[in-house]
């Protein structure tokens, strides 16, 4: 009866598109101009099928229970704007938002008066980068940034060049590091901003922040971080690290999701061009009431993660050291992408060496695992990230991320680490490409075409 | 350790496990039951009654807080996880 439940499951899983009214609704409908780039197929749960684990920290983190417990009072009796300034229920939520402002800058050893609250990490990034560089567009007209960088921050880029802007996008090393020779190079007296993330969201590098914000200060350049997958998990300093605007994201720490803060840095004072106007809200940067209790789900999130920051740290390093040691003693060629020591380990990309990524993804249905971001996964492209760390084409696609956190178990490693063993070695099996190498063809010197 | 505050911290202990065990969620009842484990234990060692009274109110906090998310977690259950499979319900 089990093992006939669990046919049927993988029928489904394989199906997809016929199964059900939903899917179908799924393919014609939504994906229409997507259905050649995704291969994998949406499908709900059903009410008696077990969950897949989650292993995909990187993309988002569940709530801390003690988030949602700050955040209720907010969401059930105190309802007022905290921008009201003439009665008890602005007075109530205003002095919530600033002690959850408090809280966010305490975990970056910032002031409070240098903290705006927005929607998430995009919104922050947005507004840094298009903020400062068309505030000091009449004398400053170049940006520089990563190929590595977030998506947010390549397209702002991306729109600053539309608009008459000059932006240099830094090349990775092989492990993922920028070369700060290089960036120094890259500095022009018309620099107005530098951007670079803090850690990597798809191969969890740490780049050497503290050299670059120094190197900013000295060079009178403005230094921007987008520190979403790295607050609360490493120690984090804006005035150690010289950083002048740092994005920090929500629900990367176990907070709520639509929230978000951006660290301006008062003195010396970055200015900025606000994206969006109105009523003046957060020093007239970012207009639009402060959604309370998100804000108060920010800041417990994170005073809890400075407390449980060397906890969680120790845990994270152990589960992942278990999960890589488990994989790589036993299967052949898998290679774990960006540098190993300059990293943050709860994020490890591995690339397993003649197995298709999205096959692998799908024959791993008990675990919610993904490719890479999650704005770029289940598409047939591959990474730009690993791309650009030069990882051959091959490699690039044969790519997992693992993202383990707070929640995550021993147990949940080991079963993961077990599947992926598993499913490793029966795609290679089917490979015709394993074969050829198990016979001591050199892949690279076929030539593929026909003629 | 005065005897009193023995009892005390061992009674706070035990309500913590018992209340822990109580989350339907899988991961955030096995997060719960090894926090409050290690909490325990790191600090098993604190003698100053100041400290120890603080450490007890925010355990007294904490279980407040896990009561109150527990209750939640029932209205709202879910399937179970696969690494669950076989084990008992908790309840």
């Amino acid at each position: 009866m089990m093992s006939r439940a669990l046919v049927t499951r993988k029928l489904l899983g394989t199906m997809c598109g016929t199964s059900g009214p939903r899917l179908n609704y799924t393919q014609t409908a939504v994906s229409a101009a997507l259905v050649h780039t995704e291969i994998i197929k949406s499908r709900e749960l059903e009410k008696d099928e077990l969950r897949p684990l989650y292993m995909d920290f990187q993309a988002t983190t569940p709530m801390d229970p003690r988030v949602l417990d700050a955040m209720l009072p907010y969401q059930v009796n105190y309802y007022g704007n905290p921008h009201s300034r003439t009665h008890a229920y602005g007075w109530e939520s205003e002095s919530a938002m600033e002690k959850a402002r408090k809280q966010v800058a305490d975990l970056i050893s910032a002031d409070p008066r240098e903290i705006v609250f927005t929607s998430g990490a995009t919104e922050s990034n947005n507004m840094s980068i298009k903020g400062v560089a068309r505030f000091y567009k009449a004398k400053k007209k170049h940006i520089i940034t990563t190929q590595t960088e977030h998506k947010c921050v390549l397209d702002s880029c991306r729109v600053l060049e539309a608009e008459g802007f000059d932006v240099t996008y830094l090349p990775v090393k092989n492990n993922g590091l920028i070369d700060l020779e290089q960036l120094e190079e890259a500095i022009r007296p018309d620099t107005s901003l530098v951007s670079v993330m803090t850690v990597n969201n798809e191969i969890g590098v740490r780049q050497p922040v503290k050299e670059i914000g120094h190197l900013c200060r000295s060079k009178n350049v403005f230094f921007h971080t987008d520190a979403a997958q790295a607050i609360g998990k490493i120690p984090v300093n804006v005035s150690d690290w010289k950083v002048d605007l740092m994005s920090i994201s929500g629900h990367k720490i176990y907070g709520p999701k639509g929230v978000g803060a951006l660290y301006v840095r008062r003195r010396p004072r970055v200015r900025l061009e606000p994206l969006q106007n109105g009523g003046g809200q957060e020093r007239g940067l970012r207009s639009g009431t402060v959604p309370t209790p998100l804000a108060v789900g920010l800041g417990a999130a994170c005073e809890i993660a400075q407390q449980e920051m060397e906890y969680d740290h120790k845990r994270v390093t152990i589960l992942a050291n278990r999960l890589v040691q488990k994989i790589m003693s036993e299967i052949p060629d898998v290679v774990m992408n960006g540098d190993p020591e300059q990293r943050y380990p709860g994020c490890i990309n591995l690339s397993f060496a003649y197995v298709e990524g999205e096959s692998l993804l799908m024959a791993l249905k008990d675990v919610a695992l993904s490719s890479g971001s999650a704005c770029t996964s289940a598409s047939l492209e591959p990474s730009y990230v690993l791309r650009a760390i030069g990882a051959d084409e091959d490699l690039a696609h044969s790519s997992i991320r693992f993202g383990i956190g707070r929640f995550t178990t021993e147990e949940e490693v080991d079963y993961t680490a077990e599947k992926c063993i598993q499913q490793v070695k029966r795609l290679r099996e089917m490979s015709p490409l394993w074969e050829m190498v198990q016979e001591g063809i050199d892949l690279k010197s076929i030539k593929w075409t026909q003629h | 350790m005065a005897a009193s505050s023995k009892t005390q911290v061992l009674s706070l202990y035990r309500m913590l496990l018992r209340e822990s065990k109580k989350f339907p969620s899988y991961n955030y009842r096995t997060y719960a039951l090894r926090r409050v484990r290690d909490g325990f234990r790191e600090n098993r060692n604190v003698d100053d009654p100041k400290a120890l009274e603080q450490l007890l109110n925010r355990g007294w906090d904490s279980l407040a807080v896990i009561q109150r998310q527990v209750s939640i977690g029932k209205m709202y259950e879910v399937q179970r996880t696969v690494v669950e499979h076989g084990e008992k319900k908790p309840h």
